[in-house]
């Protein structure tokens, strides 16, 4: 079965009581026990429910998996899949990760006796020498946020397993359109399903995948013992989401090259960070590991200084000023004081997250129509 | 309630847009810019009545014909919200939601017809519209003429002066005939009648019934426009002035969707462009793979060069859909239901338009209870299959239909 055809079928099965072509909302929070202490398929909704089941089906499927659980948010699933880990142990990060990511790490995980260590990923030498006794696990994003850097996942995999590390990919700006990390050596899949998945700017949910039935139990352990599930109202959003999933994340990964390539070649840009463009330093490894497009995410740089930067975000029509990405809706945002305001100062620029770097989330608007509004905003600077 | 402004970004709307591409109008025709509270997506409003700040408010209401909220079976934020993004991609001007595509048949042909006027079908139609107007709307005093599809003198000869619409499917359903809606339009106007359009099988994506003349462009918006097989609903859309007395009739009838199915077809039509494109695209494809297998008989699909409409639909239509008519070599009803009940991924059902793939028997799911004159007089075949291609990869259809066929 195609990818497509998964995305609208597995997971989506005709209701047995109704015949209903699409499942039932089921919102109860808790269900009958037919006798005491012996529930059926159900019996709390934190603990399972039918909605969110469908979903968590769904996203195993369409990543490779064997164990799909849908949060309540990207960032309850990325927290269940830290508390994996234990005081005093130790995790490596990209330094290209969501703001909210280097937040869970550095400010809540520390506190219970956790360290991290932030590394340039797309060089795995650097893995090498942030490697402690304690390390444990490896977290990645690819394209990496903001800057678009591009980890060779399978190679990260080799690497993490030779040295007994568990690997989790946030695979949100991919999508499994694109990148599916399951199948290149990777154990755990997290994402925001705020993003693409549900790709409506309508919901908030969050996403985690694993080819391996024990860590999935391990992992739905924590989930139940925690709580942050979604509820079954957005799960069914974002299974009627994940029907359009491909022909969104096509259709948007191929307007963002035309705006790539328009910015580009534009005198008042700096450099575009975005990896279908082939001067760009992950162009190669991407065109292998990513199936037939790279995102619809893209940065660059306005000449000029944080003013000319916001000055630029606030003048774009079509382009919303709004933190998330990867819904119909083009947006656009400054990391140094929207998405990545989390990160210190100190480490937004050791990393390259300058002042004047605009993110820009690509809908499914018409590529003309969202070359025609940055052009007016760039030319008013 | 904002009266639409420059301000509020209503410029995305029809036909003064100042965007060029189709989805652009999708994801952002008719909707507010800024919408309340700053959210980005519109607010889902539940309320079933509205309220007023004091008896002076309800004066202005009235008197100034204030364009606000006052109950819900008259108009709410979430189903205006959906109107106008539904008339910008039609291109009309405006369009009124209502809550199955029979209750906008239904209120439409209520506000426009009385005792003793007359309507002229195109007979190939939707079952029940042809049932609506033959045992209800005759109880009315209102009579209906049907021509053979495609029969322009026919529908020309059957015009009296007491004709007050012409009413055709385009793609008919399920025979997939398409109406030249030019030679359709012109005997509208050389007899001063209104001209109505069912258009959903077509979309506003495949075919601009508007831009053709028609007057009124009907759609049940449970197929395409909504696209998930998750909502009922119905829209008509035509220029203000005519609608005015279908909109107030609604108000008094009833037929109003509801805030929940409003916000699902507003979501439903950001992707509509994406979805149209691959139902047109495995329409053809499995009307091409149908056509060349030796289990099949007959394919009825626009976009195949032996249909007798090709040559007009390739003239006036961008895409053909994902209706596909077929007939299984083997006359027996039982063999076409046999096809049927060995799909693995289509599923048996009723509608069409939505991202799943249904398939389905006519004679059975529509005609059953008909006798074997009237299924004959209707063109309904015992061994008529149709299939509504969702947007799965073609090839999984394909390969699904291919083991069917074969048994």
């Amino acid at each position: 079965m195609h990818f497509r055809t998964k995305a609208i079928h597995v997971g989506n099965p005709t209701d047995s009581t109704t015949g209903a072509v699409v499942p039932p909302i089921y919102v109860a929070s808790t269900f009958v026990m037919q006798e005491a202490g012996k529930p059926q398929e159900y019996d709390y909704s934190r603990s399972g429910n039918p909605t969110r089941g469908n979903f968590e089906t769904t996203i195993a499927a369409l990543e490779g998996g064997v164990r799909g659980l849908a949060f309540a948010s990207g960032m309850a699933a990325s927290h269940c899949a830290t508390m994996l880990l234990e005081s005093g142990q130790h995790v490596i990060a990209g330094t290209d990760i969501y703001g909210g990511t280097y937040r869970l790490l550095h400010k809540i995980c520390s506190r219970s006796g956790i360290s991290v260590t932030l590394a340039d990923t797309t060089n795995l030498d650097n893995l090498e020498s942030s490697l402690r006794p304690e390390t444990r696990m490896l977290w990645l994003e690819t394209p990496g946020n903001p800057l678009m850097s591009i980890t060779d996942l399978a190679a990260a995999a080799r690497w993490a397993k030779a040295h007994g590390l568990l690997t989790v990919v946030d695979n949100t700006f991919a999508t499994p359109v694109l990148t599916r990390p399951l199948e290149l050596g990777i154990d755990i899949v997290v994402h925001s399903a705020t993003k693409y998945l549900g790709g409506h700017s309508d919901l908030l949910g969050g996403a985690m995948v694993v080819s391996d039935a024990e860590l999935g139990q391990r992992l739905y352990y924590t989930q139940n013992a925690t709580g942050g599930v979604m509820s079954p109202w957005d799960s069914f959003l974002a299974s009627r989401g994940l029907k359009t999933l491909e022909l969104r994340v096509r259709e948007q990964s191929r307007s963002a090259l035309e705006v790539a390539k328009y910015l580009a070649q534009h005198p008042r840009v700096g450099r575009v960070l975005y990896p279908g463009l082939p001067d760009h330093p992950g162009h190669e490894l991407a065109t292998k590991q990513m199936q037939g497009g790279y995102g619809a995410m893209l940065s660059f740089e306005v000449q000029g200084d944080l003013a000319q930067a916001k000055r630029l975000v606030e003048s774009t029509h079509l382009f919303r000023l709004a933190v998330s990405l990867g819904a119909v809706e083009s947006l656009i945002e400054q990391p140094a004081t929207m998405s990545h305001a989390s990160y210190d100062r100190a480490d937004r620029l050791k990393f390259g997250i300058t002042d004047s770097l605009v993110r820009l989330s690509v809908g499914l608007e018409h590529p003309e129509d969202l070359i025609q509004d940055l052009e007016l905003a760039i030319s008013q600077l | 309630m904002s009266q639409p402004n420059e301000k509020t970004g209503h410029e995305l709307n029809g036909n003064g847009s100042r965007w060029t591409g189709f989805s652009t109008t999708a994801v952002h025709g008719g909707e507010d810019r800024q919408k309340a509270h700053d959210a980005l997506t519109d607010a889902i409003v539940c309320a079933s009545t509205f309220s007023f700040e004091n008896t002076q408010s309800v004066i202005d209401f009235i008197e100034q014909d204030q364009q606000r909220g006052e109950y819900g079976r008259y108009g709410n934020p979430s189903d205006m919200v959906v109107e106008r993004k539904l008339a910008a991609i039609e291109g009309a001007e405006d369009g009124i939601l209502f809550s199955s595509g029979m209750a906008a048949l239904v209120t439409l042909l209520m506000a426009k017809l009385s005792a003793g006027d007359e309507i002229v079908f195109f007979d190939q139609c939707y079952h029940r519209s042809r049932e609506f107007c033959a045992k209800y709307l005759a109880r009315y005093g209102v009579i209906t003429k049907q021509v053979k599809t495609g029969d322009y003198a026919a529908m020309a000869n059957a015009v009296t002066d007491k004709t007050k619409m012409l009413v055709s499917e385009s793609p008919t359903n399920p025979h997939l005939s398409v109406i030249d809606l030019e030679k359709f339009v012109e005997i509208g106007r050389r007899f001063k009648v209104e001209t109505l359009i069912d258009a959903t099988l077509a979309t506003p994506y495949n075919l601009r019934p508007i831009a053709a003349g028609v007057d009124y462009v009907l759609h049940s918006a449970t197929k395409y426009l909504g696209g998930h097989n998750d909502l009922l609903a119905g829209v008509v859309l035509g220029c203000r002035a005519k609608l005015e007395d279908v909109r107030s009739l609604r108000g008094v009838l009833g037929g109003v969707n509801s805030p929940h199915n409003c916000y699902l077809l507003q979501r439903g039509l950001k992707t509509f462009e994406l979805r149209m494109q691959r139902h047109n695209e495995n329409g053809q494809r499995v009307a091409e793979f149908l056509a060349g297998h030796p289990a099949v008989a007959k394919v009825l699909y626009p976009g195949l060069p032996d249909h007798p409409d090709h040559q007009l639909a390739v003239r006036t239509m961008r895409g053909f859909g994902g209706l596909v008519t077929f007939f299984v070599k083997d006359p027996d009803w039982q063999a076409a239901a046999r096809v049927v009940d060995g799909c693995r991924m289509a599923r048996i059902g009723p509608s069409l338009g939505g991202v799943e793939t249904l398939i389905e028997q006519p004679y059975v799911m529509s005609y059953f209870k008909y006798s074997p004159a009237d299924r004959a007089r209707f063109g309904i075949p015992d061994n008529m299959i149709r299939l509504a291609c969702g947007v799965e990869n073609a090839e999984d259809i394909i390969a699904d239909l291919d083991q069917a066929l074969r048994g």
